[in-house]
């Protein structure tokens, strides 16, 4: 209120702005058209309507009905819902901690310039590149208990004897699919991380080796400070990507065993497309949509 | 104009929740109605896709107009469809698992077609089970378009070399868990072969396996109208007891537990289980030198029945081709596709008049399959595929209770079926 009051006010001071401004004003908004109709289309209208369609009772054909606030109200008593929340954000820390640390130890093993480096870079990067719902597709059928080939591998090797339900139980599974996870992401994440490490600049390490700190000082004081951007945004792609988990457990785990492993995401998918309540998906995507963008504030701030 | 803005808002939520559905599938209705040949849009699941592709491949090469199938993975049928039906973007046909008929008929997906199946000369011939659960308020909505009913396979080679009598399939299920239990015995010893088998992780699996061994005992599983479970209740209760012995000691493979349903089939072929419940649609896509014989599924004490699963078809209600759509599926029903493409090929008849014909004639195991049409049930519950099928569905955590975990738990269980099949 007080925004706006000050710069009405600054306005009515100066006047009208002159023509000139108006005509550059006019070009501003015509460069930036294109990006307005492109979010317009596929971000602001959806969410209105996703917003819209939680108020509504929506059945797959014929008209709506509104009922607000019925579908809120059903979450309450939604368990498996609740339970997701819960499986969630567990989920995310444990797999935030261990991203984070892999990707840490990567970008620092291959920071320096030496005879290899390049094909260790590649190395890591490469799962990367192979697409998300591929990968959890290729660890179901590598762990597969009936034909993977990982099973017989291990018990040759004699390492195991019996077979392992790799997501045969609740911890065997989210410990299985967090591999999956750190597999398909640890490389581009570390490749996050090294452009933040390249952007240090040499002298500052050098001034203080020069100052005699050893190799822990430099990298809890210089490293880590000077890093903090870049982990910032790294933390922020990967709380945000657990937290709409999806993929690795829809394909993966199927959400088992006995629903362990059943994400938020999973809830609204299976709400909206096996239960054809698209009414009551909508009004989880706007819970889900608020948690996060509330959780990534507090993080922008923290992290700042 | 909105219902188009509200299209774009279900596939923005489904963009959120999958990039696991991957693109395209080319739906939609191709105009030209009427005059000239119309090419028409057809999904069909993975399940039954033999069938359904050799039905169009008929179709095409003897008819102008032309269908476009389009095969679509049977674990993502359900939210495809879902999706489609809320873009607008359904193709002009769509078959589906029989099950899930009653939802979409009350969503309102497909067209009322009860005056032109009435036109035809053979209308009360169609497989009663696929044609009931087609039907809503006295409107008809669906043709049958597969049939797939569970039934016993055992493995003669087996049976021989485990000292059992080849030729003599089990009568009851306590018969089926003795024959399982000696074929472990006896030749398990290594770990490639097991008794039996079944997808203890797969809820649809379930249903098809287990419960034709309750109706057989005279039980049900449902009231009629498909909102009250009874699945905590004998005979459902003792089928549970005898399979969950079978897997305490161990006579169904280790990783029968975890089975989730795409694979469950896939053992049998390879001659490494003795006797298991399997559909009959695999009958034809066994080995040719493989010995199988084919029994019904009996109760504990004996009885016959069977599942009688399979896809209805249907004209989805937002076609525009909706005359050349019914020439195609009038056409699936005639004789010429019956006999000349689904009988040759193994495949249970979806008309009950053309059960006794050449080729059925040639196998006695196929004509066995074809008289249990009459026999079996088909469950109906508008809320069947969220409580039965779906893996986060109350079904599944039920039986995975009463094979692997406390079986005290079931009428706690079976109380959240019935809240799911009323909702």
């Amino acid at each position: 209120m007080t925004l706006t009051l000050t710069r009405s006010g600054r306005r009515a001071a100066h006047g009208a702005p002159p023509a000139r401004w108006r005509g550059k004003k006019v070009q501003g908004w015509l460069y930036a058209a294109p990006t307005a109709v492109i979010v317009g289309v596929l971000f602001v209208v959806p969410l209105v309507l996703v917003v819209w369609m939680s108020l509504n009772r929506w059945p797959l054909l014929g008209p709506a009905r509104f009922n607000a606030p019925d579908n809120y109200a059903r979450i309450a008593d939604n368990p498996l819902f609740l339970d997701a929340v819960l499986f969630t954000l567990k989920y995310t820390a444990i797999t935030t901690v261990l991203l984070s640390s892999v990707a840490l130890g990567l970008a620092l093993l291959v920071q320096e310039r030496r005879p290899g480096v390049g094909f260790f870079r590649t190395a890591f990067f490469l799962p990367g590149a192979v697409g998300f719902a591929a990968a959890a597709l290729l660890f179901y059928g590598m762990l597969n208990n009936d034909f993977g080939p990982i099973d017989p591998m291990l018990r040759a090797l004699g390492i195991t004897h019996e077979p392992v339900k790799w997501i045969g139980t609740p911890n065997m599974a989210l410990f299985s699919t967090i591999a999956l996870v750190l597999w398909r992401f640890a490389g581009f994440n570390m490749l996050i991380l090294l452009t933040g490490l390249q952007a240090i600049p040499v002298e500052v390490y050098e001034a203080a080796r020069s100052d005699g700190a050893g190799r822990w000082q430099i990298f809890t004081r210089i490293t880590l400070p000077l890093l903090r951007p870049t982990l910032a945004l790294m933390l922020i792609l990967s709380v945000t990507g657990s937290l709409l988990a999806f993929d690795q457990f829809f394909i993966f785990t199927n959400g088992g065993p006995d629903n362990s492993t059943v994400s938020m995401v999973m809830v609204v998918y299976r709400d909206a497309f096996f239960r054809f309540d698209l009414g009551g998906a909508a009004a989880l995507s706007v819970v889900l949509l608020v948690g996060l963008v509330g959780l990534n504030a507090l993080m922008m701030r923290r992290l700042r | 104009m909105r219902r188009r803005l509200a299209g774009i808002a279900i596939l923005g939520l489904l963009a959120l929740t999958s990039a696991a559905c991957g693109g395209g599938g080319g739906a939609g209705s191709s105009a030209e109605p009427a005059e000239g040949p119309a090419t028409i849009t057809m999904w069909t699941r993975a399940a039954t896709q033999a069938q359904s592709e050799r039905l169009v491949k008929a179709y095409n090469s003897s008819h102008k107009n032309q269908v476009k199938l389009t095969v679509i993975p049977t674990d993502n049928y359900q939210p495809r469809i879902a999706a489609a039906a809320g873009a607008k973007q359904l193709p002009d046909v769509f078959a589906a698992d029989v099950i899930f008929v009653p939802n979409y008929t009350a969503q309102g997906l497909f067209l009322d077609i009860t005056d032109r199946i009435a036109a035809l000369p053979y209308k009360d011939k169609l497989a009663p089970s696929h044609m009931k659960l087609g039907t809503m308020d006295g409107r008809q909505y669906t043709l049958p378009h597969t049939l797939d009913l569970s039934v016993w396979f055992w493995n003669k080679d087996l049976y021989q070399k485990a000292g059992l009598d080849p030729e003599k399939g089990p009568k009851t299920l306590k018969e089926f868990a003795q024959q399982a239990t000696t074929i472990q015995d006896k030749l398990g010893k290594d770990g490639k072969v097991h008794g039996t088998f079944f997808g203890g992780n797969c809820g649809g699996c379930y249903v098809f396996t287990f419960w034709p061994s309750v109706w057989a005992a005279g039980g049900q599983v449902m009231n009629p109208e498909g909102t009250t479970s009874l699945n905590d209740q004998p005979p459902m209760t003792e089928v549970f007891t005898i399979w969950r012995e079978l897997y305490d000691k161990k006579a169904t493979g280790p990783t029968a537990k975890e089975e989730q349903g795409p694979t469950w089939t896939g053992f049998f072929p390879k001659g490494e289980i003795g006797v298991m419940p399997m559909p009959s649609t695999t009958l034809g896509l066994m080995p040719k030198d493989m010995k199988i014989g084919v029994t019904p599924i009996a109760g504990p004490d004996g009885g016959e029945s069977t599942f009688v699963g399979g896809d209805s078809i249907g004209i989805s209600s937002t076609t525009k081709n909706a005359d050349a759509a019914w020439d195609f599926l009038s056409w699936t029903m005639s004789e010429d596709a019956q006999v000349e493409v689904m009988a040759k090929n193994k495949d249970v008849l979806a008309r009950t008049d053309l059960a006794g014909n050449k080729y059925s004639a040639e196998d006695p195991r196929v004509v066995l399959i074809n008289s249990l049409v009459a026999k079996g049930q088909t469950p109906f519950a508008p809320r069947f595929g969220q409580t039965f099928n779906d893996p986060q569905g109350p079904w599944l955590r039920l039986a995975r209770e009463a094979i692997f975990g406390d079986a005290s738990k079931l009428p706690q269980l079976n109380a959240e079926i019935t809240k799911s099949l009323q909702q």
